[in-house]
């Protein structure tokens, strides 16, 4: 199968910061290339780059076959964007906004309309159709964004970070549509912070990190490079959240993940089910009753983890105090947006 | 399609997004209409009686000037908009697809001219509310309103470079506006050059404002025999001049954006 997207060794440098370290990569032709990695790891870089956006200090891409530093205008014919910060135009309707897309991508009159209604209609805003986009949910909004991209049914798409900051219920909306497209034919390029998105989407996952990419290969290939069970635990009240999180402290010997908002704790479990059950007994007498309790093999987040997290320790005692070892983490932050990677 | 066509298709396309703004959201047209009207009331009621220009009733005077300075602070509307732009990320849609690389500042420089006109129109009737009256007939009356149309077209696209460089919209909005102030006041708009500090005089009579505001003055009769028009070149061929630097400006300063653009990136 040819490759509909080739990148081969792309450097990016902001003044003393390398948002792009020689990256490669490769997807094949109707199939869906993950690119995941924390804030600032480079991934809206790298979109931008394959886009035309932005052009590297070094190295060279092709997209559909077309060299895009020297054909740029010949590239964006075949792709289509939609970016982290949803790029619509809030005082235009849902409508003008793809007919007037749709012309800019020197679509006919009629066929502009034509592919507006259907994809208004597809993406279930037909309802919405002639109100502005000022009006619009955030889901709404990134459902018109990705419509945009593919008002022209392009053969390649880039999509930024299509469901950050959408609520459960919009980003499952977001993965329907995603892969009802994917199952059309296109390629598609996909960053994203969320390990669960790529799983579910990517047929093959890039992670990076600082520019670079330190793991690639398909979801379970990646899973498998993580060995062990976790427990996680999930529990109703803050309050108990607490107690929880000390118990389980306690019982697998180290610090665990505690996620305060989603009220979920989360820790290696040494002993299987042993662990389970130790902690169980300490949560009973305690009278706390979890909503959810259980042993989970790995998932991509601990891949994920283990990774970075790997990864920026070596940075630390490599380059302390170097303004490239400065650059701000958030590590797994699963909120927010990119603030370190744009272009200011 | 040629590159030009293109442009002019794309650009059209882009006007029109601009056109349904200021429909759906007229505060900025509304804004820019009330500034102008204020400096016509405020300098025929309040400065007029303090400034004496011999051989000519002030409020005739005084209207070229406005009008001229309406259209120069008119362009920081471009400013604004790009910037506007950039930073709503629609800029990187409109650069991710298959259109002129003009476009994006045609539209803003066309549409901002529509509005420009709108204000003038207003401005004009206010105009001729305080006193001010064309005495040349339509030709004149046509030849002057082009003059001063192409010199705002003209601004826009410094105000496009600006707004392009601005990383902010507050930025782009003081730095679109800021140097105007300047530009406009050290001309003739409001008052004769000669009033001036002798060394000051050569840099207001070759500002191309004063170009512009003689020129418009000349085309509507609103020049009469006697009135100090300034000294050398620019005294006597101000509507050429006028015509000559908005031409210049457009030369130079449409391919600075458009070049610009190009690099341009979201902040």
């Amino acid at each position: 199968m040819a490759d509909a997207i080739v990148a081969e060794g792309l450097v990016k440098t902001y003044g003393s910061i390398r948002a792009l370290d020689h990256l490669d990569l490769k997807v094949s032709e109707g199939t869906v290339l993950g690119l995941l990695g924390p804030n600032g790891a480079g991934k809206t870089t790298c979109v931008r780059i394959l886009a035309t956006l932005l052009r590297p200090d070094a190295g060279r891409v092709s997209v559909a076959g077309i060299d895009v530093l020297a054909h740029p205008q010949r590239v964006r014919q075949v792709i289509g964007l939609s970016g982290q910060y949803a790029a619509v135009d809030d005082n235009l309707t849902g409508y003008e906004n793809l007919e007037m897309i749709g012309r800019l991508y020197q679509l006919g009159k009629a066929t502009a309309r034509r592919r507006a209604h259907e994809l208004l209609e597809r993406f279930e805003l037909a309802d919405a159709a002639k109100r502005t986009v000022k009006t619009y949910s955030g889901g709404m909004r990134r459902r018109l964004d990705l419509a945009a991209a593919l008002i022209t049914s392009p053969p390649v798409i880039f999509l930024d970070e299509p469901t950050t900051g959408l609520d459960p219920r919009s980003r499952l909306g977001m993965w329907d549509v995603i892969n009802e497209r994917v199952r059309s034919g296109s390629t598609l390029l996909l960053t994203t912070q969320y390990l669960e998105e790529a799983d579910q989407l990517a047929d093959e996952i890039v992670v990076i990190d600082h520019g670079r990419a330190i793991a690639r290969g398909t979801a379970n290939e990646l899973k498998r490079q993580v060995a062990g069970e976790r427990l996680e635990i999930t529990v109703a009240l803050d309050s108990e959240f607490e107690a929880v999180r000390a118990a389980v402290e306690k019982v697998c010997g180290e610090v665990p993940d505690a996620d305060h908002l989603t009220r979920r704790v989360g820790a290696p479990a040494g002993s299987g089910t042993r662990t389970l059950l130790d902690v169980a007994r300490l949560l009973d007498a305690a009278g706390i009753e979890p909503l959810d309790i259980g042993i989970r093999r790995a998932t991509l987040d601990d891949v994920f983890l283990t990774l970075t997290g790997q990864a920026a320790e070596e940075d630390e005692t490599k380059a302390s105090g170097s303004a490239t070892g400065s650059r701000q983490r958030t590590g797994r932050g699963k909120t927010g947006r990119d603030e370190t990677e744009g272009v200011r | 399609m040629s590159q030009v066509a293109g442009a002019l298709h794309d650009g059209w396309i882009v006007t029109k997004r601009n056109l349904i703004k200021i429909k759906r959201v007229p505060d900025l047209l509304i804004f820019s209409t009330i500034q102008p009207i204020m400096f016509v009331l405020l300098f025929a009621y309040v400065f007029g009686g303090a400034i004496k220009v011999p051989g000519v009733n002030y409020k005739e005077y005084l209207m070229a000037g406005i009008f001229t300075q309406t259209v120069a602070f008119g362009s920081s509307l471009t400013a604004i908009g790009l910037a506007d732009d950039l930073t709503k990320g629609i800029v990187d849609r409109f650069r991710s697809l298959p259109m002129s690389r003009a476009a994006v500042l045609i539209g803003r420089t066309t549409s901002d001219l529509l509005n420009n006109l709108l204000v003038v129109v207003v401005m004009g009737l206010c105009g001729l509310l305080v006193g001010w009256r064309i005495h040349t007939g339509i030709l004149g009356a046509l030849a002057g309103f082009g003059v001063l149309f192409l010199f705002g077209y003209a601004m826009s696209w410094i105000a496009a470079v600006i707004g392009l460089a601005a990383r902010s919209v507050e930025v782009a909005q003081s730095a679109g506006f800021i140097w105007l102030f300047p530009m406009t006041f050290l001309s003739n708009a409001f008052i004769p050059t000669d009033t001036l500090p002798s060394w000051l005089q050569p840099v207001a009579d070759w500002n191309p404002i004063s170009s512009i505001v003689l020129g418009l003055r000349d085309l509507w009769g609103n020049a009469p025999e006697g009135l100090a028009r300034g000294s050398g070149f620019p005294a006597q061929h101000p509507v050429l001049l006028a015509a000559l630097w908005s031409v210049a400006i457009v030369a130079v300063f449409m391919p600075l954006a458009i070049a610009k653009y190009r690099r341009v990136s979201t902040r």
